[in-house]
């Protein structure tokens, strides 16, 4: 009956599993793998340089909702402000270039610190607001971090910063290659930290906050503590989702850090696919950039955000727990 | 006798300019059986959610065994053993029933066994067949009963069971009964919220009986039932019992 908790003892308590959820990690284990194989195989293969460049946008959706997911799925906590996050992430990442041509590994734990702060600051925000309100309150955030990016001219303010980041290591085999390969292995770290929260006692914890934080509170479930715990995961991962965006583009400007396409995205895409579980904002994020990526190319690159925006009318209106939630209502059970 | 488990005292909950309680002075002794009643908005529900924490009372202590958690958010008495139900149901929608079960074992007393013991207590109340089902599918009846058991299955050393019996047939009446008299006899002390008379008459050892916000009487049952105020107040209104 300590009266410490910490996000430890909230994630390890993980009463008597069954032996199938071992075999199911070890699978899941597996399949981390082989995507990380097939990226590598991948990039060693393909010829068109194309295909990195829309594959990076694609995976970056991959770990943009996956982060996402954490506060908006598992904890039910609406942040309609993504790209804050992204944002703070893209121009850590670029400071620490123009500062001191900052190797990628520095400039993504950096961006993550910093998505982390900001993640405290909106977890704080959840003492006094919620639901609609709360969601609102993440839309200021985006505001604010663009308005301080436009107000430093060290980092180019409205027009933007051309940047010269390290290149890729030679045996990488070219920067469209490298920067796939880091984007596919953030997005599977982070898709494997999501899972882990999701079995784990935390992540119980945070489905039972979502479904009433008086009962869960109640039920000894620290739900400031744990809602701050969230926020915090959830803003360090779309940070570091944005750092590497600096390495891929060499030119960044608020318009594209902050862009309301990319918090659409990152809302629409777990709203797709299914917020329960973690397979959902994969699944979602696969899908919808996918399609955006072949629009923007076939038909033309303002379609593409018309696209989001009718598929996720009709999957609010037809399937509201997403494409997981139909193969849960087709095969009838629930996976975990 | 020994240091009571829980002790209230002056303890005054105002909502704007209206006084819901108090000030309410209230002690629980260990393993006691203490029957709460009084008519709709005499503060019932008020000072149980200033027990466990929901509110913040603007005067007044809350100790409980022996700590003053006035200040103390709920998650922190309830790691201390304070478990509580709530009067309208609020299951952990999004689970499973066994699920709803392992929340409070997972923050309150973490152990290899939990699923045992969760499906221990899932069969005292009857819901063990629904062990695997959906929360939000329960009917009414099921979800008082998953109410009492997320509260028991953590074997806390005060359990406050709000209206935990309203709207269940006599023979469920009997069983909720029957599992209460139970843990009271392991040295739970038990706080019974209760519209229903002749259940909260047989279950208590001791009755309160609060009317807009005051405590009026305190005492044995036959004593409560046969004092002029309280048949006033309360039995005066309740002609069907």
């Amino acid at each position: 009956m300590s009266s410490r908790e910490t996000a430890m003892d909230l994630a390890v308590r993980r009463p008597g599993r069954s032996p199938s959820a071992g075999r199911r990690s070890l699978v899941f284990a597996l399949g981390c793998v082989g995507v990380l194989a097939l990226g590598v195989v991948l990039t060693r293969t393909v010829e068109n340089p194309y295909i990195f460049f829309a594959g990076y946008v694609v995976i970056q959706y991959v770990a943009v909702a996956t982060g996402w997911n954490v506060l908006g799925g598992y904890a039910g906590y609406i942040n309609f402000g993504p790209t804050a996050f992204y944002g703070v992430g893209v121009y850590t990442a670029a400071f620490l270039v123009k500062a001191m041509g900052a190797p990628l590994p520095v400039s993504i734990a950096a961006a993550g610190a910093a998505g982390a702060l900001l993640g405290l600051a909106m977890g704080w925000m959840t003492l006094r607001v919620q639901g609609v309100y709360f969601a609102i309150a993440t839309i200021a955030l985006v505001v604010m971090a663009e308005t301080v990016v436009h107000n430093i001219d060290y980092l180019g303010g409205a027009s933007g910063l051309a940047l010269m980041p390290p290149q890729a290591p030679a045996w990488a085999g070219g920067q469209p290659q490298f920067m796939l390969m880091v984007m596919l292995a953030i997005a599977v770290a982070f898709v494997a930290a999501a899972r882990w929260i999701e079995i784990s006692a935390m992540g119980r914890a945070l489905r039972a906050l979502k479904a009433s934080e008086v009962a869960a509170e109640c039920a000894g479930v620290p739900t400031f503590r744990l809602k701050l715990i969230a926020c915090a995961i959830s803003g360090a991962m779309l940070a570091i989702a944005g750092a590497p965006y600096v390495y891929y583009a060499s030119f960044i400007e608020p318009g594209t850090a902050f862009s309301l396409a990319l918090s659409l995205n990152a809302i629409a895409m777990p709203l797709i696919g299914g917020k329960r579980s973690w397979v959902g904002p994969v699944l979602g994020a696969l899908l919808l950039a996918t399609v955006q990526q072949a629009a923007s190319v076939t038909i033309s690159s303002e379609l593409n955000i018309l696209v989001v925006g009718v598929v996720l009318i009709a999957f609010v209106a037809v399937a509201p727990d997403g494409i997981v939630g139909i193969v849960e209502k087709l095969t009838g059970r629930r996976g975990a | 006798m020994s240091e009571p488990i829980l002790a209230v005292t002056g303890v005054e909950q105002r909502f704007g300019p209206f006084r819901a309680l108090g000030p309410v002075d209230l002690v629980l002794h260990r393993g006691e059986r203490l029957g709460i009643i009084g008519p709709n908005g005499s503060g019932k529900t008020t000072l149980i959610n200033c027990i466990s924490g929901t509110l913040r009372p603007q005067q007044g202590r809350v100790v409980f065994d022996g700590v003053d958690v006035t200040d103390a958010p709920p998650h922190r008495r309830a790691r201390m053993g304070l478990s509580r139900s709530f009067q309208i149901p609020k299951p952990f929608t999004g689970m499973t029933v066994l699920e709803n079960l392992l929340v409070p074992i997972d923050q309150i007393c973490p152990s290899g066994d939990a699923e045992d013991r969760a499906f221990a207590v899932l069969e005292s109340v009857g819901l063990l067949r629904r062990a695997d089902h959906e929360a939000a599918g329960l009917s009414q009846l099921e979800l008082r009963k998953l109410e009492l058991a997320r509260a028991l299955v953590v074997q806390p050393k005060v359990l406050v069971a709000d209206e935990a019996m309203a709207g269940l047939s006599e023979g469920e009446i009997d069983d909720v009964l029957a599992i209460l008299t139970h843990l009271s006899a392991t040295g739970i002390a038990v706080i019974m919220i209760e519209h229903i008379m002749h259940a909260v008459m047989r279950f208590s050892t001791r009755i309160v009986c609060l009317e807009t916000g005051r405590v009026i009487a305190d005492a044995a049952p036959e004593a409560v039932a046969a004092d002029p105020l309280v048949q006033k107040v309360y039995f005066g209104e309740q002609t069907r019992h």
